[in-house]
């Protein structure tokens, strides 16, 4: 597979939202590669007529009926939510400013 | 990223013709009318108090396991197949990640290059009655997002906030996404086919019954890509995304304003940015919002936590069993039905009237009836109020059998045209049926003869050269006495019984 580059790993962090220093970019390309190595060795494996499976289960159509369950609750829901105001939970600014 | 030549500079509509043939692709985005959310039984009612309607699931809490709405699965699928879709025979959900709060999962479960509904189509009627055809790409599965709201703003908006509170109740909510195929062809008329598909398709899932299908409440909303290709070559152009165009009058507006836009970017060298904008209906402009992100970014990848969607062919047809008659071809058989002109039933669609004259003609009343009353005085009361004829009456419980009622007393010769009038107005004011009004008004046509030929002698005696002109054979000359008599009886008489009269008098 194609080599983990730094623009990679700098595209990744920026969509994760995570700031990594110059310092830090260059150790997680240089860990994440040793990562994806090890994890390369399940492309050597035999798959020529295998389907590809997104779940372990070989089932299909588990739905529920369309009747409503009790929610938690405003106060419970919000009970793990670092800051709360107004019933609603508050999240940090979300645009850089410019 | 090319040099922006004053992106917000436009060029006249007719230059826009001249040298460009319009793309256009409309995404439109349906809450679907499902007691509980996609993947958990949470309520989906609107307005309720922030952060009520949640759980484990539509929170993305750790362990929490999503399970499939039967209902939304079945409303999908009717959707697709109204649509004139392929039905999937086997398709899965994906995880669409971003980072943004109004999912608190970072992702959105959606479902990426294995729609449920795709290949079909919407013929849409124009304006000039020809008919332009839609080329539907997909109608997907999803959940709607939570709802946020900007604090430290000047106005409320995300710019220059400090922080933002988010309500979640929205999130999880069953959402059908349909996407067309790029439109091509449309030409000058590319504005007017984007209100139009818009509008049939608003019809379409009304008549369904899946969605309530307001614009303004958000429950139906619509982006709408649009790009230019120079006349003359094929190769499409970069396009736009103007987000959340949320009325028919918007669509038409921001694809016409986008048109200009792109033709003057364009023109003057320069190119387009792909880039998602907004539209802004008070000044009927749109403004760059975040460039667009690649479909690589969302990283999608099938969910694990749900297993496929299989519906089998034998499900598929029972639903296509369950599909109404479609709008256009309902909205055909019944101006047959009604005997109405192509330019009453347009007035009757405008108005919004078609299902409140099906219940009254169904109710008794003749379909001249149901069209008069429903709208003259009515409309012009729900115009003023800035709302539609149903919305008025159901406001003010003004049903269907009033109009029968009223045209009952008009048939069995209690009342004329013009008490009629005056009885539906009282009616309009809240002052009960149209029968209560005619006693409390005391409307009523004087069945007396006797009282009706006494006033007839007098009128005939203060106008003896127009009552001889009738008996020299001027008949048409009556309608002066009628109008006397009918003046004389202040109106509570029935014209048509005076003017026998008067004849009778003078010609026998």
């Amino acid at each position: 597979m194609a080599e983990l580059t730094r623009d990679d790993v700098a595209h990744l962090a920026g969509l994760a939202r995570i700031d990594l220093s110059d310092a830090e970019l260059d150790r997680m390309v240089g860990e994440l590669g040793v990562i994806l190595e090890s994890v390369a060795v399940v492309q050597q494996s035999p798959i020529e007529g295998v389907e590809p499976m997104s779940h372990p289960m070989p089932i299909v159509n588990v739905t529920r009926p369309d009747v409503v369950r009790p929610s938690l609750g405003a106060e419970a829901a919000l009970a793990g939510a670092p800051e709360a105001d107004q019933q609603r939970f508050s999240v940090p600014r979300i645009l850089d400013e410019d | 990223m090319s040099t922006q030549i004053d992106t917000e500079a436009i060029i006249a509509w007719d230059e826009v013709l001249e040298h460009f043939d319009p793309v256009l692709g409309l995404e439109v985005h349906v809450e679907l009318g499902t007691n509980t959310k996609m993947f958990c039984g949470c309520a989906t009612e609107f307005g309720a108090e922030p952060n009520t309607q949640v759980c484990p699931v539509c929170l993305g809490l750790p362990g929490a396991l999503p399970v499939v709405n039967e209902k939304a699965v079945e409303s999908a699928i009717r959707i697709g197949l109204a649509l004139n879709c392929e039905i999937a025979q086997w398709c899965r959900f994906a995880r669409k990640n971003y980072f943004y709060p109004d999912m608190p999962k970072n992702f959105q479960t959606s479902q990426y290059d294995e729609p449920i509904a795709f290949e079909g189509f919407l013929d849409v009627e124009l304006d000039d009655g020809s008919t332009f055809r839609v080329e539907i790409e997909r109608a997907h599965m999803e959940e709607d997002t939570g709802k946020s709201l900007h604090v430290g703003g000047s106005t409320g908006r995300i710019h220059g906030a400090t922080h933002s509170l988010v309500d979640y109740n929205r999130a999880g909510i069953p959402l059908i996404e349909i996407v067309t195929k790029p439109l091509r062809g449309a030409g000058e008329r590319a504005p007017e086919v984007a209100r139009a598909y818009v509008a049939t398709l608003r019809d379409l899932l009304k008549a369904l019954d899946v969605s309530d299908v307001k614009m303004e409440q958000g429950s139906m909303r619509c982006d709408v890509n649009l790009s230019l290709m120079p006349k003359g070559t094929t190769t499409l152009g970069t396009r736009t995304e103007t987000k959340n165009v949320n009325s028919l009058r918007s669509v038409e507006r921001a694809v016409r304003y986008e048109m200009c836009r792109h033709g003057a970017v364009l023109r003057a060298g320069g190119s387009i940015l792909q880039e998602t904008r907004h539209w802004h209906e008070d000044t009927g402009m749109t403004t760059s919002g975040r460039p667009k992100s690649d479909a690589d970014d969302y990283r999608y990848f099938p969910e694990p936590d749900l297993v496929p969607v299989a519906p089998s062919r034998e499900t598929v047809e029972e639903l296509r069993a369950t599909l109404p008659e479609p709008p256009a071809q309902r909205r055909k058989r019944l101006q047959s039905d009604w005997g109405f002109s192509d330019l009453e039933m347009r007035d009757v669609l405008n108005a919004g009237l078609v299902d409140l004259i099906g219940q009254t003609v169904e109710a008794g009343a003749t379909p001249a009836g149901a069209r008069k009353w429903w709208s003259g005085e009515i409309a012009r009361r729900a115009n003023a109020e800035g709302t539609d004829v149903a919305s008025y009456a159901a406001e003010r419980s003004i049903v269907p059998a009033h109009v029968v009622e009223l045209e009952g007393l008009v048939s069995s010769g209690r009342l004329n045209d013009s008490m009629a009038r005056q009885a539906w107005e009282g009616v309009l004011d809240g002052e009960g049926t149209p029968t209560e009004v005619a006693d409390a008004r005391g409307l009523e046509l004087v069945q007396d003869d006797g009282a009706l030929e006494a006033a007839v002698d007098k009128v005939i005696e203060a106008n003896a050269d127009v009552a001889q002109k009738v008996r020299d054979g001027k008949v048409q000359a009556a309608g002066a006495l009628i109008g006397q008599v009918m003046k004389e009886m202040r109106g509570q008489a029935d014209a048509g019984r005076a003017r026998e009269i008067i004849l009778a008098k003078l010609t026998s």
